[in-house]
């Protein structure tokens, strides 16, 4: 059974789609409840991995491996290591929560609703944890269905432009990554003799390629993985998919989909290139679409009139944060970069919650057409003023824990990195302050407010394992750090062998390798 | 000379075409004699897939004999079986098969149902068959000409249709014009040679110095007849008004096995007599290959006739397959027959759902009339989610594996710049492919009119869900399929 844990995790959700498919479709109280059945087992279901997930291990854990094309080498082979092990856990929690935040505000094909987000749910579990890069191809392209039909179908008032725009960027940075995954994988063959799409095969091949095949290839799967962050000039989709989206499609936007670009890179794009990723053009352009996309995605933010528009705008600002941390190229950076997607995933999930509770109300977006809520939704007030203060990373919280770690590593590296990012914190603090006070605080300045009603308890239920998360982090992020050390160190060793000896610190993967020889000696 | 005209051997590899041609001789007289009533005119239909039937069962005698023994060939060597020749009769059951069973609804409907009509769909894939398996230039022209001449009079066939008789009088025009550039090729080839044996002229070309003038008229002729034939572009025009005014089934018919049948002529004349003027015609056919992509691709935007919009994307997918010929590589010559096979499954399935849209008994074939299909369709309108998806693309469904295969072809050629439009087209045939998965699941039907039903016989909807389970299954577990096109390119390739 736990030898084939990952399988069953990502197949739950898929059974979960043909489950609801075969419910008939007026009975819609029965396919909210198996759909949500499906989403609470689809968590239930990653038990044995939790316990038997061992955070020292810098290898990859839980693997299977079975031919699937032998002809072209593509196998099924899974595996998890740190990086996955902590966005499956956010895409499980995440996913549960989404399908569950649309129980009342979901009326219209509810059927084909859970259908498509179950399909999402496989699809996304399955890109966190594939270790062949063909595989990984086809779980990255058909993702993109799902979502395109949930904007398109739940949308809001510009759906149909928004779910066609979302689908033909990602589509073209999908096709360039695949032209860019084949180039190596042919020249394994060349190198090899052997026809293979796993990643430890392809890892070989940067060995004996040039820098410069390195660097377009980097490119070609930069982009992509670029358009999915969205670093800044390639963000332009995703204002008006997060904007359009229902408030579920938005949760896992934000939440799970935008983490697939930082996964993307550290788990295939740099290892597979990294004289590519640390060519000096790469990091010196990818710092400087971190700063600008950090800076004027807080800046666009400031200017926003419509709530959830400037939520989805303040994603391109904390992304910038993440992709700086990433470039950065140290532990510190590495590590922090994914945490903070992680903590984006929480505290962004939470506001966009937010923002489709007070929607469910009001059926308006218009931040003009709100303030003074907080005279009549105080429940609700404060659970916001969690997610915002976790957002702007205030101390205590868990936005405060990967903005300082990301901007210790970028410190490292240049004072002058740090000191720009910094300022989108204070920027970042700004734009979510002054929507508090313009939504919440003050007198009620429209009338249509007055009788506004407070959170019920599924609402409130929906968003406390986020604000629980958030102060987990916050205050004890130990764990977390515990998970990305290993395969953080493992990237860092590729990228820049003997970071760590030349840096007089201590090696974790070492003590991993020590432990191992100690075992074996035991035995 | 005491060599028996007609051997046994002679016969054995003909079975096929005989086969076909006895089948559509029997349809013609049992239409007109057995047939009295023009509600069982349907029943035409029976006979013609016995004969797919039986063409299958000679061709697994065929496909035992190649792998035990290798190819073979018959007619004093003017028709050769192998590997490839075998794959290709496969595509033509398989898309003939398919004509036949969405087409006894149709044709009924429109109200030109009749025995002629299938058997003018074996007489053209007997022409086919001759064109897959032909080794001499003449025998192969003969086939190419049973298949036009039978496409010419289908096209038509919807008689007190204004669109469809133009589109037979268009097809018969340009395409009378290809063949004759075709044919002025191939005498070019038999003045250097002194024979219209393909092995004969490979040798006689190879022998011939680079720039020779004669080889290159020839080149050219032989190119451009051929690149009509697949609508390619520059000579793609006649495409679009063709696949519209068609009775449907002949659409799909024209656009999958008409098309895999040229490329099969294509193919052995390049690889064969051309093989050692490749330098001279890849970059030829590259640059073909990528305005034929750009031209199918950006037209096929701005239709709003979904049989026109098919058509483009069709251009558009000529150019793909054309490029894997250009690689020339093992891997672009199993892209092409690989892509070619996926092709039969998402194209019918498409053209199927068209043929069967009707509004008030009218056909409805503007995208708009697929608008809120869903609710009147569920099941079918993710039947057509699936082949759009696949036309695509997107994995894992079987169009993808064309494009896997011949990117990765184009890559190993080192053509870089190639690979990255045809790679940023795929997105650009999203959009216009997306525009009916919109207009089915996104889009309220229009409240001025009725909406446009589904109008499926028990034929049309087994041949729907066929397509749609292959377009599954080769996308899911493509390994059997994959290796089937390999042994068929390897044959082209000695």
């Amino acid at each position: 059974m736990s030898e084939h844990i990952l399988s069953i995790i990502w197949l739950t959700p898929l059974i979960g789609m043909f489950a609801v498919m075969c419910l008939p479709k007026e009975n819609k109280r029965l396919i909210r409840y198996v759909a949500n059945g499906f989403a609470v087992l689809g968590m239930l279901v990653t038990i044995p991995l939790i316990r038997g997930f061992e955070t020292a291990n810098a290898d990859f854990q839980f693997v299977e491996r079975i031919d699937w094309i032998p002809t072209i080498g593509a196998q099924y082979y899974l595996g998890v290591d740190g990086f996955g092990y902590i966005m499956i856990l956010l895409t499980v929690v995440i996913g549960w929560l989404s399908i569950w935040c649309g129980w009342e505000s979901i009326q219209k094909r509810v059927k084909e609703y859970y259908a498509f987000f179950l399909f999402l749910q496989a699809g996304m579990l399955g890109v966190f944890m594939v270790l062949d890069v063909f595989l990984f191809y086809v779980f990255w392209e058909i993702m993109l269905v799902p979502m395109y039909f949930i904007i398109g179908i739940w949308g809001g008032e510009r759906r149909l432009y928004a779910a066609i725009k979302f689908f033909l960027y990602t589509l073209t940075g999908s096709v360039l990554m695949l032209l860019s995954l084949l180039t190596v994988y042919f020249k394994h063959i060349e190198q090899f003799g052997a026809a293979s799409f796993a990643l430890e095969d392809l890892m070989r091949v940067a060995a004996f390629s040039s820098a410069d095949l390195q660097f377009w290839l980097f490119w070609g799967f930069f982009i992509a993985l670029a358009i999915k962050v969205p670093m800044f000039p390639f963000h332009t989709w995703l204002p008006d998919a997060h904007t359009e989206a229902p408030t579920a499609g938005s949760v896992i936007l934000a939440g799970i989909l935008l983490k697939m670009g930082l996964y993307g890179l550290v788990r295939f794009a740099m290892p597979l290139f990294p004289a590519g990723a640390t060519a000096e053009f790469t990091v010196q352009a990818i710092v400087v679409l971190s700063i600008v996309g950090i800076v004027y995605g807080a800046l666009v933010s400031l200017m926003q009139k419509d709530w959830k528009r400037l939520v989805a705008y303040s994603s391109v600002s904390h992304l910038g944060f993440c992709t700086l941390g990433l470039i950065a190229l140290n532990p510190n950076g590495i590590a922090g970069g994914m945490l903070q997607g992680v903590n984006h995933g929480l505290s962004t999930s939470l506001l966009f919650l937010a923002v489709g509770i007070v929607y469910d109300r009001r059926h308006t977006r218009a931040i003009a057409d709100y303030g003074g809520l907080a005279n009549r939704m105080p429940v609700y007030t404060v659970l916001f003023a969690v997610a915002m203060f976790a957002s702007a990373g205030m101390p205590g919280l868990n936005g405060f824990i990967g903005e300082f770690t990301i901007l210790r590593g970028a410190f490292e590296v240049n004072i002058w990195w740090a000191a720009c990012a910094a300022l989108g914190i204070v920027l970042g603090a700004a734009y979510l302050l002054w929507l508090f006070q313009r939504v919440m605080l003050g007198p009620i300045t429209n009338p249509r407010n007055e009788d506004i009603k407070d959170m019920n308890l599924r609402e409130i239920l929906v968003m406390a394992p986020l604000v629980a998360g958030c102060f987990w982090i916050g205050l004890y992020p130990k764990p977390c750090f515990e998970i990305l050390k290993a395969p953080t160190a493992k990237l860092v060793e590729r990228l820049d062998p003997g970071y760590f000896s030349r840096n007089g610190l201590e090696n974790p993967l070492d003590k991993y390798a020590q432990s191992k020889v100690a075992t074996l000696v035991k035995e | 000379m005491d060599a028996i005209l007609f051997s046994a051997a002679d016969f054995h590899v003909l079975k096929p075409v005989i086969l076909l041609c006895l089948f559509g001789c029997g349809i013609l007289i049992t239409d007109a004699f057995l047939i009295r009533n023009r509600a069982d005119r349907w029943k035409n239909a029976i006979p013609a897939l016995a004969a797919q039937v039986a063409v299958a069962a000679s061709l697994v005698q065929h496909l035992g004999d190649v792998r035990s023994g290798g190819a073979f060939s018959g007619l004093n060597g003017s028709m050769q079986v192998d590997g490839f020749a075998v794959f290709f009769n496969w595509l033509f059951v398989l898309a003939a098969s398919l004509a036949i069973v969405i087409s006894a609804r149709y044709m009924g409907a429109e109200g030109e149902h009749r025995g002629e009509f299938y058997a003018l769909l074996l007489f053209a894939q007997a022409g086919m068959s001759v064109m897959a398996a032909g080794y001499d230039l003449v025998v192969l022209f003969i086939g190419l000409e049973t298949m036009a001449l039978s496409f010419y009079v289908l096209v038509g066939f919807l008689r007190d249709t204004r669109r469809s008789n133009e589109a037979a009088l268009k097809y018969l025009i340009l395409g009378a014009f290809s063949s004759g550039l075709l044919a002025y090729g191939f005498s070019i080839l038999y003045g250097i040679s002194g024979s219209t044996n393909l092995g004969e002229i490979a040798k006689a070309v190879a022998a011939r110095s680079e720039g020779d003038l004669a080889l290159f008229l020839a080149l050219i002729t032989c190119s451009v007849g051929l690149l009509f034939k697949i609508a390619a572009a520059p000579f793609h025009m006649w495409a679009p008004d063709v696949y519209e005014g068609a009775p449907t089934p002949v659409t799909a018919y024209v656009s999958v096995a008409s098309k895999a049948a040229s490329f099969a002529l294509m193919l052995r004349i390049f690889l064969t007599a051309f093989e050692s003027a490749a330098e001279a015609w890849m970059p030829l056919l590259g640059a073909i290959a990528l305005v034929t992509m750009t031209i199918g691709n950006f037209a096929a935007v701005t239709q709003t006739n979904v049989k026109r919009m098919l058509a483009y994307s069709s251009i558009a997918h000529a150019g793909y397959i054309l490029l894997g010929l250009v690689a020339g590589n093992e891997t672009g010559l199993r892209g092409v027959a690989v892509y070619l096979l996926a092709y039969v499954f998402m194209n019918y399935g498409a053209f199927a759902l068209v043929a069967a849209l009707r509004r008030e008994g009218e056909a409805a074939e503007d995208i708009d009339d697929f608008n809120g299909l869903y609710h009147r369709a569920p099941g079918y309108t993710i039947l057509l989610a699936i082949f759009m998806l696949s036309l695509t693309g997107i994995p894992p469904l079987a169009g993808f594996y064309g494009k896997y295969f011949i990117f990765l072809a184009i890559l190993r050629e080192g053509y870089y710049l190639v690979a990255v439009f045809a790679a940023i087209y795929v997105a650009v045939s999203a959009f216009y492919y997306f525009r009916l998965i919109r207009a089915c699941w996104l889009l309220e039907e229009g409240e001025q009119q009725k909406p446009a039903q589904l109008d499926m016989n028990f034929g049309t909807r087994a041949a729907l869900v066929a397509c749609a389970l292959l377009t599954l299954l080769i996308g899911i577990y493509p390994q059997p399929f994959i290796d089937l096109a390999g042994e068929s390119v390897l044959a082209a390739l000695r």
